[in-house]
């Protein structure tokens, strides 16, 4: 490993550090996932007012967005794990790009449901060809390429290095769906919130989203952790460490 | 049309509200609930492999087995 990696990221990295550390912080995360979840609901069902234009459909926005942005962010951390993985052959990385895959294809599907949902009264259609519609489409296929492929083999961390090489090549999917209202002429509506800019939103209705934002952050980091600390213990299988948890827990 | 109706109501939109809503938390109920489900199964089956090498080394160790097997199952 290059010297330059901070040492307690190396410690972090080896497997019953990690399981610890995870298992320590998933239940803060999971309550800061519900809470924030929760207030961003009230804010954006009950206190935000209906759009002057959208009427009530709006409202869709607090769960089709913050998905969306859940779904380019997570394949980001995906892309980053797998380089990680290929170029070091980190257990670790490989368990986080691997494991991320259903949570980002869970999440590119609530957008693509979402916004047929919202597409049918606003738009007149479910769906339509275009060219966000189907980067977003694009990135579904994408997930499910690389959790098929992470399953075809009969080793598993050959199976990760595999997807980890399919999921690198796809990132260049992830600025497409991002620039893809800009880049062509197409039915979505561009832009609302802009990070570094003004948003073209009233801060009654932009505060629950950005809530939403964050929860569905703390959300994934909840069911990452889950998902990672199974893996690890079906990875070390052998070992001594697994060999005292599986023992001592018996029921939880 | 008293407040609770016409917060259920969405103006008119609530069939294409609430489903968007529900689909929301069906899927990552799901996407929680999967991972624990796998996660009881494994530690189910790691303590039955634990138990079964305990119990070949208590056997090999009393010598009843001349030639104790040397692999640890196949993983």
């Amino acid at each position: 490993m290059a010297n330059w990696i901070p040492l307690w990221l190396h410690r972090l990295s080896s497997p019953p550090t990690f399981y610890r550390f995870a298992g320590t912080l998933q239940p803060w995360v999971t309550t800061l996932a519900l809470l924030l979840g929760a207030i961003a609901l009230y804010g954006g069902l009950v206190l935000a007012p209906a759009d002057y234009q959208q009427g009530d459909a709006y409202r869709i926005i607090f769960i089709h967005v913050p998905s969306a942005w859940m779904s380019m962010f997570i394949y980001a951390v995906m892309g980053v794990a797998s380089f990680i993985a290929l170029v070091w052959r980190i257990k670790l990385a490989e368990v986080v790009a691997m494991e991320s895959a259903p949570i980002g294809a869970a999440f590119t599907f609530i957008t693509l449901v979402t916004g047929s949902l919202w597409g049918k009264p606003m738009w007149g259609t479910w769906w339509t060809w275009d060219a966000r519609l189907t980067s977003e489409l694009v990135l579904l296929f994408l997930f499910l390429g690389v959790i098929g492929l992470y399953r075809a083999f009969e080793d598993r961390r050959q199976g990760a290095r595999a997807a980890a090489f399919l999921a690198i090549i796809g990132i260049i999917n992830v600025p497409i769906v991002h620039f893809s209202v800009n880049w062509w002429n197409t039915l979505h509506q561009g832009s609302t919130v802009n990070v570094f800019g003004h948003s073209k939103m009233s801060w009654d209705m932009l505060w629950p989203l950005l809530t939403m934002t964050l929860a569905t952050k703390f959300y994934y980091a909840a069911s990452l952790f889950r998902r990672a600390r199974t893996d690890l213990l079906a990875l070390e299988g052998g070992k001594d460490w697994v060999r005292q948890i599986a023992q001592g827990e018996d029921a939880r | 049309m008293n407040a609770v109706q016409s917060f259920l109501a969405m103006g008119g939109y609530a069939a294409y509200v609430w489903p968007a809503y529900a689909v929301f938390f069906i899927v990552l109920i799901a996407d929680t609930i999967a991972p624990r489900l796998r996660r009881q199964r494994l530690l189910r089956e790691l303590r039955a492999r634990f138990a079964r090498q305990s119990a070949r080394q208590t056997r090999a160790g009393n010598g009843s087995s001349p030639n104790p097997p040397a692999a640890i199952d196949g993983q």
